[in-house]
This record gives structure tokens, C-alpha cells and sequence, in this order.
């Protein structure tokens, strides 16, 4: 940080760059998980995918985006088009925002606030507002079907989210991401999802209720980014696309890389949370600034694995069945974790 | 049971309805008016010694002599026997009872029919075309179709 | 220059009248509602092909449900009265059925055999049912795979058409083409079987029965599948067979009814098997649950088809002697029902003493089955609807002909 103040000696332009650096970040793991899912998803399915284009068809996701960036942008002679064009830029607004509290090393975070943790929510909301519109601009039933399933589906799920995170904000004692994951330096055993660096007997009675409680995060992050089983907003074999069935070139691919990113962003605020964030696994080995952002990256992108894996696995749930998961079994399940960790603590 | 007792059995119960049998071929058929389908149907169907409760098939025909009819194949499945009522109608007078209150699947056979025959079942709930554009002129299983030449303004080809 | 016309959006028919109503909300304020009429399809991806469903929703929940067929109809009845050949139509009755085309040309042959009274080779009667019983694999393969996709499982696809290649490659070392055949002949078949189609035939039943395991692992039993299919659309047994429901359809609800054993032809009763039945092991009998199990289940038992009939295959020629115009006596007429991978396909043959029929009816079992659409989906969500209309197994091929 010092040394590109230094170098610019200007507050403003700093701050520009360095709030530009997730973008570049976003593009670049954006193609790297792009490949990987078609890559993982095609030997899931017992077949070999992108071949052609550079080694194991290394380049394909950069192809596929150049592609996207080039087509012809077609808005519905019918569609509200001044809604029609700011609903991408809402839903990756949302997204990108998020990036500004993610810790992504003990000396790179965009804005070290107190509130870290509940801007996540807050910003993650702004979302929804960007499919909603998306789904009403489009002016096709399809399309509003998918914004309305999304609003219902991320607004539930963000109660689990957001009880979640008050968990692990109990044990740690702080909203600051940074100070979370600061809590938990200092190797595997310290991290929250097995109890949090806490003496022995408290970490053993809180560790049932961090594993159920981290279980139940990962599964509402997974219906937070739309994806299988929860996929119901833009499920293909039901809406067609759903809410972007009418986007296509940049602003579809604005869709797209949103989507990414959201991904990343919900796996890193599981790992910052739970997993120890940019720490290492195994203490004062590997660790440092530089090893934070490995670790942090490696985190999430195993995180965001485990997604994949799930996505080409199971089949999609019905709308009901899906509120019915996030009211009626993960919210009193973390209601009774919460509980539980509260009286663990105050014993 | 056979064709003769299924016969015999109709023949007591509507006997002015029944005007025509052959039973020396593979499948024996029976020939009912064509005004009284629904009514030998639902006897048919319902009697507990026939219970044809299965409707095969339901084939429009056009016997190329001015003459239109409707087959129908029908079969017991608690029983395991079969029979075939045909029934005709001339072109002047396409009219022949739905048989769709009776079975269900009769709806669309009869539709089918009414597209390509243009017969017309009385008492259907939905006589539309089926396989053919709402607006198609003519009824092209007929032996005497000629093909229309322009189709919204889009030639046909023939 | 097209007409204006073509381009207006579709309407309701005449009879139906879209519903309104008002909600009051928690503010005092009232709403007025109205049911959304949605077409889905003829371009959707989960209606299997042209097929277009007008519904009327009441939110996700559907009140009532049109089908529209004829997108695809290709006149088939009648090209078969312009043929000058009986023959001449097997090819056509492959394109029906497309994912079927094994049991559809059979079924043609079938009917005009028994119309001329043909008594066709043990050996081609054998080599029939291997074929046909095959090809009923592959067919339930598509169904089960795109049921998957149906349901949003992507994967078990994949899966089923790894094995269907395997299908398709003995269809193609035997008679050269992998989807629509021409191999039934009438009176015949029109190759013997290679040489070494027997052996693979082998090993694809070997290959075949513990991969039947695993998909039943992945998609049938998986709980969300389960969830999704249990309880749906379901089809009782009287309404079913008053729709003349067949196939893995009518035995999905519980109606113990198979053409291979209840009206015999071919070899059938000489070969060790059971027609499965849905007993309702998740939810309701006759639920879009059963109907995906029975095809499961019957896939095991074309195996055990396959496998005594590969082992009883006699030797012999594949033709019979039949003449070489076909001329059916006068007035002769037939109705042959054959159990295809659907259902009951049905061939109703008039002949007229020349050498083309006079009428040729198709009855589709998917025609027949996708007509009780409308009275299982009503009351269904948009997302049973895609898989009760999946479980049908429709082909639109045959729907429209």
C-alpha cells in the first residue's frame, strides 16, 4: 500500500487503482472458474470438453468472451429500455461492491469498516434489485417469472445468511472482517468452523453448532448465486433463461461475470467467516501478506469446486419446496444453533 | 366372448341401430346408426359382461363414393376381447355422434377426423382442427382434396 | 409478402375466459388480479420438440392447460395412400417415431403380414424382438435422460446417451443407418445380422445391467428427483384407461396391461418376462415417479428379452417368400397393435386390391398419451407441468405424423 502511495503521492488516484484491482480480479477468475466448471463438468459427465483451442483448450474462455463482447446487442422492440439497460449494471454493481470488505490479505482489504459483515448483506440485496428489473424490463412472461422466483428465493436465503454470520459474530466479537479473520490466524484449529481459537471443553460444545452452522451457510450461498439445486430463476428445462432469456451480448455478459463474481464472493465470505480467510492452514507456515491472497484465492476457489460438484450432480427443487428448505429447516436449525452458541459463551 | 355374442347381445337392446355385420374376416365389425353412437357406447362400456372400457382406435374414413364413416376398435381390458363398430355418414350429411363423453381419448381421435375428414361429431366439448392451422381451407385425408394455393399469402407447395 | 395475420399473438380458444379477482393488501389497499395466459412452447426447451401448451396460470400454479399439436405434421396418412408399394412406407413409418423406429416399422410390417397372411422365418422373428426389444432400451434411455434434464439434472443425460451410442452401434453394424432403419422388411428383414453381432450383443447385456444400477443410484432414488416426482401429476387407473393411456404410462398407474403378453404376436410368449407395474413406492400409484420407474424397471426386463432370445436364435433364412407386388384383396382391412416403446402403436390398414392402401391410420401411443395432459396438469405448478409433460415421454414426430 505504502509503496503505491509513494509512488503516485496522490490520494485519489490510489484509491482508483486500488479499488480497480477486484475488477481485474474478477476478470481473470472469472475465466479461470469458467474453464474449470466446463472442465470439471464435462468429466463429471464422462466426456472432455474445450479441446480445440490451446492446450486442453486453455484459451476457450477467453474465445467465448471475446464473442460475447462482439454480438449484437438486442433490446425487445417491447422492452422498458431504460430499465432494460440499467439492470445489468445494478446486479453487478451489487456484486462488486461486495468486493470492497472482502479481506483478501492482512494488508489488502478495499475499506477496513466495522460494519464489514453486514454490508456483505446489505450490498448482496442490491442483487436482486438488478434481476428484478431485469425480469420486468424484459417484458416476457418467462423473464418475470425468473426476477420474481429470484426476489423471493435471495431474500429468503438471506436470513439464513445473515443469522449465520450474527453466529460467527458472536464467537468472534467483531463485524470487521479483517478482525474475524485475525481471530482465527494462527493454523487449522483455530479457525471458527471447528469452534474458533477458544479453550479446549468450549471449543468441543461449540463445534457441533459451527459445523451445522457453516453447513447451512454454504447451502444458502449456493441459493444466493442461483445455482443447481436452487436454480430456479433462471432454470433452463422450466423459464427458459429466466431473467436474462432477452439479454445478450455485453449486457448478458455483464449477467454473466456478475454471476462469477458473486460466486467469489459468496465462498470467500464462507472462508473469511469460517475458514480462517487469508491465514494459513498450518500456523506460521506459509503465511504472510503475499500468502494471504494464496491462500485466501485457493480457499474460495475449492469452495466454489464444491459448488461445481454439487451443480452437475442433483437435480433443481420446486418453488415451494425451496421456501420450505429455507423457512422451515435451515432457519429453525440456525436459530437453535444460535442459541446454543450464545448459552456456550456466556458459560 | 366372441363377435356373434356381442352381437346377439347389442341386437336385443338396439336392434333398429344395428344394420349391417361381417364376421368372416380377421376382424369381425358390426355397423351401428350413426345417430345412436353415444348411446351402444355407453352400453358398451358400462355392461358388466362387455366393460370395453379401452377405445384402440378411432380411424375416419372416406370410401371414395360419396361415403364417410368412422371406425372404432374397441377392447376389454378386464375381458381381453375386441370388437369394431363402424359407422357411416354421406357427404351430405356429415353428422355422427361424439363419442368423446364416453371415452376420453375419443376428444382428439374425433378432432383428428374433423381436421381431415371433416366429419362432424355432434356433442363433442371441442370440436376445433388439431393437426391442421385453424384457418386451413379444406379437409386434405379427403380422396377428393385439392391442395390451396396460397396460405397467408405464402405459396403452398403441392 | 406474408400476411399481417401470421404474426399476431395466439389466442385462447373462444370457450375459456381469463379469470380476474382482487386482493386486498396488508395496507387496505386492493388489488386487482388476473390469471396469465403463457405459452410454453412450440420453442421451449422442455417441451421435446414442437410442441405448444397454452397455459393459464394463477401465479406459478396452473388452472388450466391447452395443448396445440401440428407443428410438425407431415401428412403421414396421406403419403402412405400416394405409395406404390406397401413397402414404400416403412420408411416413413420410422420417421413417426424417430427415438423408436425399430418397433414402428415392425409394427407396419406386422400389420401388412397379417393382412396378406404371410407367415414370416422363425430366425426373422427372433432377430425382430432383439432388434425391437433394443431399441425399446435406447428409447427409454432418451426418456429417462431427458426426464434428468427435465427435473434439472444434467448429468445422468450424458450417461444414458453414452449407453444409447452403444445401441446405436449394433444398429449400425447391422443394417448401416443409426436412427431410422428400414431393416423390418415385409416378410422379412433386409440384411441377416452380421457376424459378429452376437457376441456384442453379449456384452452390451453384460455391460448394461450394472450401469442400469448406477443410474437408478443417481437420478431414481436421489431424494431431490424423489421430492420432485413423488406425489405429481398423477394419473389414476380408470382415468388412464379411459384416455386409452398405454404403455409405461398405463402401467406407471398400476394397470397390469402389455400387448407383448396380452395380445400376443411374434415370440413373445415363448420368452420369460414380467410387465412392470408402478406400485406407488414413493407417493401415489400413477405419480410422474412410477411412470420414470417403470421405464427403469423395463429396461431390466428387454434384457432378459434380449438375452433368451439371443440364446435361442435359430438358424435360417430372412425372408419370406412374398410377392413382389403386394396386392391385398379387395376391401381387406386390418388393425394391428403392437406394444412400441410408448404404448400401443396401432396400424388400421384398408386395402382396396391395388398395390397401395387405401387408408393407412396411425395410432400413436404419444398422440393418445399426451391427450390426458390437460387433465393432470391443472391444479400442477409451470415446474410439474415440465415434469408430468416429461414423464409422458412424447415424441412429436409421432404426435403430429
Amino acid at each position: 500500500m505504502e509503496i503505491i502511495q509513494k509512488l503516485f503521492a496522490n490520494e485519489l488516484i490510489v484509491s482508483i487503482l486500488l479499488s480497480l484491482l477486484p475488477l481485474v480480479f474478477i476478470i481473470a477468475y472469472a475465466l479461470v472458474v469458467l474453464y474449470t466448471e466446463m472442465k470439471v463438468a464435462a468429466h463429471i459427465q464422462d466426456r472432455v470438453a474445450y479441446m480445440r483451442t490451446g492446450w486442453h483448450g486453455l484459451l476457450q474462455p477467453i474465445a467465448d468472451m471475446l464473442k460475447l463482447l462482439q454480438k449484437e446487442d438486442i433490446i425487445p422492440d417491447k422492452a422498458d429500455k431504460l430499465l432494460f439497460r440499467l439492470a445489468p449494471i445494478i446486479a453487478f454493481v451489487g456484486t462488486y461492491a461486495a468486493y470492497a470488505v472482502l479481506p483478501f490479505s492482512s494488508i489488502y482489504i478495499g475499506s477496513n469498516i466495522n460494519l464489514g459483515a453486514f454490508f456483505l448483506v446489505a450490498v448482496g440485496s442490491l442483487v436482486v434489485v438488478g434481476i428484478l428489473m431485469a425480469g420486468w424490463a424484459s417484458n416476457n412472461k418467462w423473464s418475470l417469472f425468473g426476477g420474481v422466483r429470484s426476489a423471493a428465493q435471495m431474500i429468503s436465503y438471506e436470513i439464513p445468511t445473515a443469522i449465520a454470520i450474527i453466529i460467527v459474530v458472536m464467537i468472534t466479537g467483531s463485524l470487521n472482517l479483517q478482525d474475524v479473520t485475525k481471530f482465527q490466524d494462527g493454523g487449522i484449529g483455530n479457525w471458527v468452523v471447528f469452534g474458533g481459537p477458544s479453550p479446549w471443553l468450549q471449543k468441543l460444545m461449540l463445534m457441533p453448532f459451527t459445523i451445522i452452522t457453516f453447513f447451512i451457510l454454504f447451502v444458502s450461498s449456493i441459493a444466493e448465486v442461483n445455482r443447481t439445486p436452487f436454480d430456479l430463476p433462471e432454470a433452463e428445462s422450466e423459464l427458459v433463461q429466466g431473467f436474462n432469456t432477452e439479454y445478450s451480448g455485453m449486457r448478458f455478459a455483464m449477467f454473466y461475470l456478475s454471476e462469477y463474481a458473486n460466486l467469489f464472493t459468496v465462498s470467500a465470505v464462507g472462508i473469511a467467516l469460517f475458514l480462517g480467510g487469508w491465514s494459513s492452514p498450518f500456523g506460521t507456515f506459509m503465511s504472510g501478506p503475499v500468502w494471504g491472497i494464496f491462500w485466501f484465492v485457493a480457499k474460495a476457489y475449492i469452495f466454489v469446486l464444491v459448488q461445481i460438484w454439487v451443480r452437475w450432480t442433483l437435480p433443481r427443487l420446486r418453488v415451494d419446496q425451496l421456501m420450505y428448505v429455507s423457512w422451515k429447516v435451515l432457519t429453525p436449525w440456525l436459530f437453535v444453533c444460535l442459541l446454543s452458541v450464545g448459552l456456550i459463551l456466556v458459560l | 366372448m366372441t363377435a356373434q355374442d356381442i352381437f346377439d347381445i347389442l341386437k336385443v337392446k338396439f336392434s333398429d341401430a344395428l344394420t349391417e355385420k361381417k364376421f368372416d374376416t380377421v376382424q369381425p365389425w358390426v355397423r351401428i346408426a350413426p345417430n345412436k353412437t353415444k348411446e351402444i357406447c355407453f352400453f358398451l362400456r358400462d355392461d358388466s359382461a362387455m366393460q370395453f372400457d379401452y377405445l384402440s382406435c378411432l380411424s375416419g374414413m372416406d370410401y371414395n363414393n360419396g361415403t364417410f364413416g368412422v371406425v372404432y376398435h374397441l377392447t376389454s381390458i378386464v375381458h381381453k376381447h375386441k370388437i369394431v363398430l363402424k359407422t357411416f355418414c354421406t357427404k351430405d350429411n356429415m353428422h355422427i355422434q361424439s363419442v368423446s363423453a364416453v371415452w376420453g381419448t375419443a376428444n382428439w381421435h374425433e378432432r383428428e377426423a374433423f381436421d381431415l375428414y371433416g366429419i362432424i361429431f355432434d356433442e363433442h366439448p371441442d370440436l376445433r382442427r388439431l393437426l391442421m392451422p385453424d384457418d386451413w381451407e379444406g379437409h386434405p385425408l379427403r380422396k377428393d382434396y385439392k391442395v390451396q394455393e396460397f396460405y397467408h399469402g405464402m405459396k403452398v407447395p403441392s | 409478402m406474408i400476411d399481417q395475420t401470421m404474426l399476431q399473438p395466439p389466442t385462447l380458444p373462444t370457450n375459456y375466459t381469463v379469470k380476474q379477482g382482487h386482493i386486498k393488501t396488508s395496507t387496505g389497499k386492493t388489488i386487482r388480479t388476473e390469471e396469465m395466459i403463457i405459452n410454453m412452447g412450440p420453442q421451449h426447451p422442455s417441451t421435446h420438440g414442437v410442441l405448444r401448451l397454452e397455459i393459464v396460470v394463477d401465479g406459478e400454479i396452473i388452472v388450466d392447460c391447452i395443448p396445440h399439436i401440428g407443428y410438425l405434421h407431415r401428412c403421414f396418412e396421406k403419403h402412405c395412400e400416394h405409395m406404390t408399394n406397401y413397402q414404400m412406407v416403412i420408411p416413413y413409418a420410422d420417421r413417426m417415431d424417430y427415438c423408436s423406429a425399430m418397433t414402428n416399422e415392425w409394427a407396419f410390417a406386422l400389420a401388412a403380414e397379417r393382412l396378406l397372411k404371410i407367415e414370416v422365418p422363425e430366425r426373422v422373428e427372433y432377430i425382430r424382438v432383439i432388434m425391437a426389444e433394443l431399441q425399446r432400451i435406447a428409447s427409454h434411455l432418451i426418456a429417462v435422460g431427458t426426464y434428468g434434464i427435465d427435473s434439472g439434472a444434467f448429468t445422468p443425460f450424458l450417461y444414458t446417451f453414452i449407453d444409447r451410442e452403444k445401441i446405436l452401434d449394433l444398429f449400425e453394424m447391422t443394417c448401416g443407418a443409426r436412427l431410422l432403419y428400414n431393416y423390418i422388411w415385409i416378410g422379412g428383414l433386409s440384411h441377416d445380422l452380421p457376424p459378429k453381432f452376437i457376441e456384442q450383443a453379449k456384452d452390451f447385456v453384460e455391460y448394461f445391467r450394472p450401469r442400469l444400477k448406477m443410474l437408478n443410484d443417481l437420478l431414481s432414488y436421489n431424494e431431490i428427483f424423489v421430492k420432485r416426482t413423488a406425489n405429481v401429476g398423477v394419473l389414476p387407473k380408470d382415468v388412464a384407461i379411459n384416455y386409452a393411456v398405454s404403455g409405461p404410462q398405463l402401467r406407471g398407474s398400476g394397470v397390469n396391461w402389455d400387448l407383448r403378453r396380452d395380445d400376443p404376436y411374434s415370440i413373445y410368449h415363448k420368452l420369460e418376462w414380467e410387465p412392470q407395474v408402478g406400485k406407488g413406492e414413493m407417493g401415489t400409484v400413477g405419480d410422474c415417479w412410477d411412470r420414470h420407474i417403470v421405464r427403469m424397471h423395463e429396461m431390466e426386463q428387454c434384457l432378459n428379452i434380449i438375452e433368451q432370445a439371443l440364446a435361442g436364435l435359430p438358424e435360417g433364412n430372412v425372408k419370406a417368400a412374398i410377392p413382389k407386388r403386394i396386392r391385398p384383396e379387395k376391401d381387406a382391412e386390418i388393425y394391428v397393435r403392437t406394444e412400441s416403446s410408448r404404448g400401443e402403436l396401432g396400424f388400421y390398414i384398408v386395402s382396396d386390391g391395388t398395390a397401395s392402401p387405401f387408408r393407412v391410420k396411425a395410432r400413436g401411443p404419444a398422440f393418445v398419451n399426451l391427450s390426458v395432459l390437460p387433465e393432470i396438469a391443472k391444479g400442477a405448478m409451470i415446474a410439474d407441468l415440465v415434469l408430468i409433460a416429461g414423464s409422458i415421454d412424447i415424441v412429436l414426430g409421432e404426435v403430429d405424423r
